[in-house]
This record gives structure tokens, sequence and C-alpha cells, in this order.
């Protein structure tokens, strides 16, 4: 599809700026601008590992459709950095709109026919109207968004609304935004053709939508859900997590007269310190987490072990990035599945959830308190830097104000009076769980929480048998936690089909749109999202139901079909793997090329 | 089996303390360390130190590492949670479960390997934060039970059992302590009960990280002529500088306790360490003198007991967090979640 055909609300802006320059809240004005013209939008940075200086692009797609998925197109960039230029220039699809700072003209490497180059001499109006020089480099990026409100035809009033919204204690800032996006706003009228074939219109409603990203979803999840302990190490692309935790305590969890706070958030010295801090809260009662990502995890997983062994409830927040080290810590990927699964030495598995979006973030963030609690083991949300750290519409987070958490198997003073000895690792009730007692409480509910070395009475042992007892048991509280973690959602196909394609996390979105572009293609697929690990019985159904399952994941060894291999060895010949590794977020066309080869390949054989 | 209950008489006569407890009641399981380990004599100290201070035993918490040091929160208290944790990372442990219930009483037991070289960065980094809470090293200079390596506290020159000399400078737990911040810094030795239990009852009631080193020979691995860690050697060398003794809150402090070189330093709770000083250079509320004087008698080979260093005023990590005074986990859930009116409104500025 070219860019020059008339094409509203369907579209990708790009914009290329130097980090630290002001660009985001620029970008994010653009972004709120066409939100609330009703339009359905997503946001990805693309940002450097660096504070200053280099570059950085924000990738805006608005869908009138409502696909949130990442698009290898751009429709409109804004290539505001010279030492991007020529990449930038590439990037731009056949048909598609560039627009620059031509303060000084860089005419040497326009050399492209297909696309429509448009000069702003960006740098030029901003020094003439605006003396102060930090003021001068901010105006430049809120100048550019003038410029498209006037190619894209995106609403003035909304823009001057959100300035006002965005600088209410600061009246001159308000003023000085304006007047740049008016500099720009006119330049372009007085010299381009406005609107270009490619833009806005005001549509729908969005009343019932927010913008907000995963990691601002989860820490406030994790406020509703009680938390009172966030122990956590600085570390790309979590820190997001803790601000958002820490942001909302202090405003909802501060006492207004004393100043007495209703948690306590400690920044501990590294990823084996915040492991050992969460164990700590949770084994005296308190709901407490981490987040962190890859490497945060490998750090932690000799703790993670001990609390599996020890049944200890503690929950891990990992929003997944490119590993190892340095270079790509900043890009998204999903490659700690098979890291978080069996984290630690010795026999171990963990529940597992899958966030697919920040709307899943804030509710599967209660949902890992009470597994954890309820299962009384390490519990993983596996997030991403896409949904984590990117600009997600969804739909108004809701609450339900009858919930309480679910504490699990907890033995207090009363029922401890009744007994007439308390032991904490004996299967009482048959689910592989055993009742457990909080310190401070009661001296007959004493028990000492050791590693490997206890029997099912809580005893010191080193006997093999009684150790034995105590890993198979763990087990079978593996089978309970099948029946209790958030199950996958089925999407059926408008027709019957023997193909099914799974997903999890943040390749939903791409799955979503390949579908319907299949569809038109004329092939058909079920979908299923898997939401946790352990897999749930529906799992199973959907692969035996289906002659070839495309599995969907954004990692190089196919790590979440090896953990269906593992489980479902039998059916593994009809698990096709369609994989994205690059560190971008994958797109829709990714998952069609996968199907639509694969689909000529086996019609040709 | 290394498990055994310890068995239970009821003697006549025996005391009770205002919790109308005795000390067996104090008493954990039987100790599987050597016969003659240093750490036993630490653990009845505790015992005793409990014991006198009449604390419940289900207020207290007993963490650990792993190491000969690690094992003994079995041996006391059996009525209190225990938890042995992994190597070197106790302190974490015990600021995740002093966060979440800040009532608790909290004891970590720590060794020398455990704390001066595995969970190093860990026992810097409680100490800095102040965690209420008393941080115990049982410190006998080698690794025990993987048979007898040097640790990070052996001194230059000692020799191991089989004759290896250490090349290396020691790690003195007491002056890092002090040099990182610690508010409250004693060294004792298991051998002199005298000294550790009111050391550990003053640690015990002191409101942040309360550190005291222990030198607790190994009777088998370090306890041979040229060990610095033995009980001949550190007999004939340490040095008692201060004498400690709690005075608990109701008590009156007469002006006798003023006498000669003894002060008393109040405790926020209103209980009272008395302080004598039996060195008159000594001061221990002053760092740096602390820090000089360690350093010129460790040049002379003289191992400085007692409590060393002492700062009341140091904000706990509570302190510095501004935490409620109600445990965290004993918050209502209605304290702690806004409810979907807060959220509805909340939203509105994300649209």
């Amino acid at each position: 599809m070219s860019a020059t055909q008339s094409r509203i609300n369907d579209f990708v802006l790009k914009i290329g700026t130097v980090n630290g320059t002001g660009s985001a809240s620029a970008n994010g004005l653009l972004m709120k601008a066409l939100f609330r013209m009703g339009i359905p939008v997503t946001g990805k940075n693309l940002f450097p590992s660096n504070i200053q200086g280099l570059p950085t692009w924000y990738e805006i797609r608005a869908s009138h459709d409502g696909y949130m998925s990442y698009l290898n197109r751009v429709d409109v960039m804004v290539a505001m950095n010279a030492q991007t230029y020529k990449k930038d220039l590439e990037e731009v699809s056949p048909g598609g709109f560039l627009i620059y700072d031509s303060t000084w003209p860089r005419e040497s490497i326009l050399q492209r026919d297909d696309i429509t180059v448009l000069g702003v001499p960006l740098a030029k109006i901003c020094n003439e109207a605006f003396s102060l020089a930090r003021i001068r480099v901010l105006m430049k990026n809120v100048a550019y968004v003038g410029v498209l409100a006037a190619l894209l035809d995106i609403d003035l009033k909304i823009m001057r609304t959100l300035s006002e919204e965005a600088f209410a204690k600061k009246p001159k800032l308000v003023e000085s935004n304006l007047k740049a996006i008016m500099l720009g706003y006119d330049f372009a009228k007085d010299n381009f053709t406005c609107p270009l074939p490619v833009h806005a219109e005001a549509m729908g409603d969005n009343s019932g939508n927010i913008l907000i990203n995963g990691n601002e979803a989860a820490g406030l999840g994790c406020v509703y859900a009680g938390a009172t302990v966030g122990a956590w190490y600085p570390i790309t692309p979590s820190t997001g997590v803790m601000d958002s935790f820490t942001k909302y305590c202090e405003m909802f969890r501060n006492d207004p007269e004393t100043g007495d706070k209703l948690f306590c958030i400690i920044q501990a010295e590294d990823e084996l310190a915040a492991a050992g801090m969460v164990l700590g809260a949770n084994w005296v009662g308190a709901r407490g987490f981490t987040p962190t990502s890859g490497p945060g995890i490998s750090l932690m997983s000799e703790f993670i072990g001990f609390a599996y062994y020890a049944e200890i409830p503690s929950v891990f927040i990992d929003v997944q990035r490119v590993g190892p080290s340095t270079g790509m810590p900043t890009r998204t990927q999903q490659s700690d599945v098979m890291l978080c699964a069996y984290a630690s030495h010795g026999d171990t598995r963990h529940p597992l959830l899958f966030p697919a979006n920040p709307y899943e973030c804030f509710a599967m963030a209660v949902t890992a308190f009470d597994l954890a609690e309820r299962l009384q083991t390490p519990v993983f949300m596996l997030s991403d830097l896409d949904i984590g750290m990117n600009d997600w519409m969804i739909p108004e987070l809701t609450w339900d104000d009858n919930y309480r958490p679910d504490r699990g198997k907890v033995l207090g003073p009363e029922e401890l009076a009744k007994m007439e000895r308390f032991v904490r690792y004996l299967d009482v009730d048959g689910d592989g769980i055993t009742y457990r007692t909080l310190p401070g409480e009661d001296p007959k509910g004493a028990y000492f929480v050791r590693g490997s070395g206890h029997n099912r009475y809580g005893a010191y042992t080193e006997d093999s048998n009684a150790y034995q007892d105590v890993l198979d048991r763990l087990l079978l509280k593996w089978e309970t936690a099948k029946t209790v973690v958030p199950d996958a959602v089925l999407s059926k196909a408008e027709q019957p089909t023997r193909l099914g394609i799974i997903a999890y996390g943040s390749s939903d979105g791409a799955v979503i749109e390949a579908r319907d572009l299949l569809e038109e293609q004329g092939i058909h697929a079920n979908y299923l999202r898997i939401r946790a690990f352990p897999f749930t019985r529906e799992v199973m159904d959907f692969l035996r139901e289906h002659d070839t399952v495309f599995v969907v994941e954004q990692n190089r060894d196919a790590q979440m079909k090896s953990l269906l291999m593992l489980e479902y060895n039998d059916i593994a010949d009809r698990m096709v793997s369609i994989l994205h590794y690059n560190g971008m977020p994958i797109s829709s066309d990714c998952v069609v090329q996968g199907v639509s080869k694969h689909e000529k390949s086996e019609a040709a054989a | 089996m290394s498990f055994m209950k310890r068995p239970k008489f009821d003697l006549p006569g025996q005391q009770h303390n205002e919790l109308g407890l005795t000390l067996q009641d104090y008493e954990g399981t039987m100790s599987t360390l050597c016969a003659g380990c240093g750490h036993d004599s630490i653990t009845a100290a505790l015992v005793q130190a409990l014991w006198e201070m009449s604390i419940a035993p289900e207020q207290l918490i007993k963490m650990s590492g792993i190491g000969c040091s690690s094992k003994t929160p079995a041996y006391f208290v059996h009525g209190a949670h225990g938890f042995n944790s992994v190597h070197g990372r106790m302190p974490s442990v015990a600021t995740g479960a002093m966060a979440g219930n800040r009532d608790l009483i909290g004891i970590g037991v720590s060794g020398d390997g455990d704390s001066l070289s595995i969970g190093f960065g860990q026992f810097g980094h409680v100490i800095r934060r102040n965690v209420n809470m008393l941080y115990l090293i049982e410190n006998n200079g080698v690794y025990g039970l993987t048979k007898g390596q040097f640790s990070a506290s052996a001194d230059a020159g000692s020799t191991s059992k089989t004759g290896q000399v250490n090349q290396m400078h020691n790690i003195n737990a007491v002056a890092t302590a002090i040099s990182m911040g610690a508010s409250f810094v004693g060294r004792s030795f298991s051998g002199d009960r005298e000294q550790l239990v009111p050391l550990l009852k003053a640690a015990i009631a002191h409101p942040g990280c309360a550190v005291v080193d222990v030198i607790s020979p190994c009777v088998t691995f370090n306890n041979h002529e040229g060990s610095t860690k033995s009980y001949t050697y550190t007999r004939e060398h340490k040095m008692r500088v201060t004498e400690t003794d709690l005075i608990p809150v109701r008590s009156e402090i007469t002006a006798s306790y003023y006498a000669g070189d003894t002060y008393p330093v109040r405790l926020h709770d209103g209980s009272t360490i008395l302080l004598r000083k039996v060195d008159p250079d000594y001061d221990p509320t002053r760092r740096n003198n602390a820090l000089g004087f360690l350093e010129r008698y460790r040049h002379r080979g003289e191992i400085v007991t007692g409590l060393l260093f002492i700062d009341q005023n140091v904000p706990d990590m509570h302190v510095q967090s501004r935490t409620v005074a109600t445990p965290l986990k004993a918050l209502e859930f209605k304290q702690l979640n806004p409810g979907s009116e807060a959220l509805s409104k909340l939203q509105q500025g994300m649209k």
C-alpha cells in the first residue's frame, strides 16, 4: 500500500530526535492529541542506553481498526537529528513524507524520488522568536508538533487544552508552547498543501480508554494488591515499575496528618539482596515483590530455588529485554521464559504469568500475589520492554471493591489453639499445599525455614526418603497450580480450520492483525493466547485439535515451544516456530510471512 | 541423625523471668557442633541474655546464612521462628523481615566466611540501612564445614592446622563496621561469658543494627599453636576496654552508676546501657577515636574487647523511610487498597 493514497487515521508517524532535548513531551502531546480525536493509537520508543546526546525515535501508529502491533512502515518521518538523517530518509516507505529542519540545507543527500521531502527552517524560526538557548532547543521540538498539526490536520483546540493541562502550574510555559506550535503550524500552512493525503480525522470515542505503559500499570497493580514491601535494584527496562509503585504509594498510602508511610521501599545493593528482602517480607506475612529484568533473575536464582523448596511466597516481575549485559538492554525480547520457568539449582519449576498489555499488567500483578500466597511459591510475571516502556491505549482499568487478597493457608493463634501440634510441611488437604504460620504470633506455630534438609514435619533431616517425600509433594502442588493459574484465551477463526496459532505476551497484537491479513489471503487460523505456565487444560486441547500450530515468540531458541514440547512431546511435530528476535517489537508482517510461507511450502509438497 | 530434641526437665527451684519462663524455655535443639566449640558458648550466652531480658519467644526471629555459626539458631529459643537462608545473604532476609514486621526482635547469626567473604556486600548494606537487629558474627578464622580453609578474618602470619601460613591481611569485622557507619559495634570472646551476656543484652536493646563480633575458637581446625583465634591465644591477648550492662526500662538509675568512668547511654525505649570505660583513653562515642585505638592495639597484637562504638541517634531503616508504627503486615487491606473510585479518578489524567 502506498502512502500517497488518501489514508485517514491509518499511518505510522516516526520522529527522530536527540536524547535529552525535551522531545518526549512534544511526542506525548502528539500522541495524546490523536487519542483525544478518538483515534486508536500506540506509541513506541526506540532509545539508546544514554542520558543525553544520542539519537532517539518515537513511533506513533494511528489505526482506525484499533491494531496495536508494530509495523515495518513509516508514512511520515520527522528527521530532527542530522546525525541519523540518511538512515531516517531511507526508512520512509515509498510515497511517504519526510520533514526536516531546513535551517541548514542538506541537499547533497536528499536523493529519493519516491517520497516527498518537506523542509521547515525550525531552528531559524525558533531562534528568531525565543531568546534563551535552552528554550530555543526545547521549542524547536514543539514547533514540529505545530507543523504536523497542519500537515496531519490535528485539532489545534485539543493541542491548546493539552498544553494548558501539562503546564497548569506554569502559565508562561503554556504561552511559549502555544507560540511555538503556531510558528510551525503557520509555516506549514503557508508553504505546503495541507493536509497531506495521509492524515487524521476525528472519529469514535476514546473516553472509555486510557494511555499508559505496562510498568506504570504493574506498579499500580502492586499497590492495589496490597503489597507493602518493594525491594529492587535499578535495571532497565524494569525501573518504571518501582517508580510507579513509589508514586502511587506516596499518593495513596501516605497518612496526610502524620506523614507516616504505609509501605517500605528498599533500594537494595544488588538483585541478590532484593530477592532476600522479598523472601524475608513474605516470610513474616507482608506482601513483598521485586521488579527486575533477565540479568537480575540470574542473580536472584539461588534465592528463587530456596523459596521454591522452603515454600515462601514471593513475586518477581521480570520486564524482559535483550541480553546479556551492555549494548541492547533498551530493546525488547521474550527471552527469559526458560530462565524463569526453571530458575535456580536443583529440581525447580515456577508459575509464570504472561500479560499481553498494560491492562493485564495491572490485573496480573494482583493475581501474582494471590497465586504466590496460595501456592506458597515464587511467581513470575513476565512483561517485556515493549509492554513496559511503550505507550499503549487500553480500556480503562477497573477494580472490584469486593476483592480480598487470597492469603493462602495461614494459621493464626486461634486455629493453633485448637491443634495439638503444628507441623509445617504436612499435606493435610491432599492438594500439595501445606499450612504455614507467621512469626510474631504464637510460639506454638514456630518452625524453622531451611533448604533441602527438612522433612514433612518441618524438622531437620538428611534422610533420603524424607527428602524425596517433600520433593514429590511439591509435584502434587504443581498439579494444583495448573488449576488455579489464568487460563488461555481462545479466539476462533470465522470458519473451521486445522491451523492454529499460539502466542503470548506482547506478540498478541501482531497475531491479532496478522489473522485478519491472513483471512484476506484465505488462510484461517484459530488463536490461543497462553497466559500462564504451567499450562492449563485448554492448551493441550488446542494442540490436539490442530494439525499445525504456529508458536509465535520473540526469542531465537523457541523457548515457549520448548516448554510445550516438554509437556506434550507426543505431538511436538505439529508445532512450527515463528521467531522474531532482533530487539524490535514483532510486527504483524512477520507472523503473516511465517504462516503463509509454511502454508505455501506445504501446498507445494 | 543430626537432630535431637533436648530433654526437658522440670527442676524444683528453677528461676522464672518476668514472663514466668525458665531458662529452658529459651533453649533449642541439641547442638551438633564439635564438643568444645566456641559457638555453643555463644548460644548459651544468648539464651541467658534473652531469658534475662524476658523477651517473648514468638516476638523473636532467628536468621542465619550458611556455615557452622549459621546452624546455631536451631539451638536457642525453640518457640521462635527461624530462617536458615543461603550463604552470605542473612542480612537481606533480615532486612525484608524487619521491613514487614518492625515489632519483631531480629537476631542474625553469621560467621566470618558468611559475613566477610561471600556476604561482605550485604554485611555493609545492612549496617548502612541500620536495620534494627543484633548482627552476631561468630568469628573463628576458618571454614569449618569444608575442613579448615582460611577465612578472610584470619590474621596475616597465622598458620593453618596443616601448617600453611596465611599471607593476606585480615578483614577486621569491627573496624570495618565502625568505618561503614555502624551505630553499635562490640567485640567479645566466646570464653568470656561475664562480658558477653551484658554486651548481647545491650546489643539487642539498641535501636539499630548492633554488630557483635565474637572470637569463637574452632576446636577442630583452628585451636593449635600458630593460630591467632585459639582459646589460648585469645585469652592471652584480649583486652577489655569497656564493660556494659543493660538497665531495663523501669529501673531507677542511681547516682552510684555515675562513679568514675561509668556513664549511661539512654535508649529510645527508655532502657539504659551502662557503659564503664576500663581504659580511660578509649571513647566509644567517637568514631575516629575508636578506630585509631583499634589500629594501635592491632599493631601490638592485642584483641580489644567490649562495647567499641555506639551512637544511638543514627536513624534506623524505618525512621529513615518514615514507615508507620504499625507493622506493615498487620495493616488492614482497606488501608492499603485505594479502591475503585480512586482508580477511576486517577485515570482521568491518562486520557
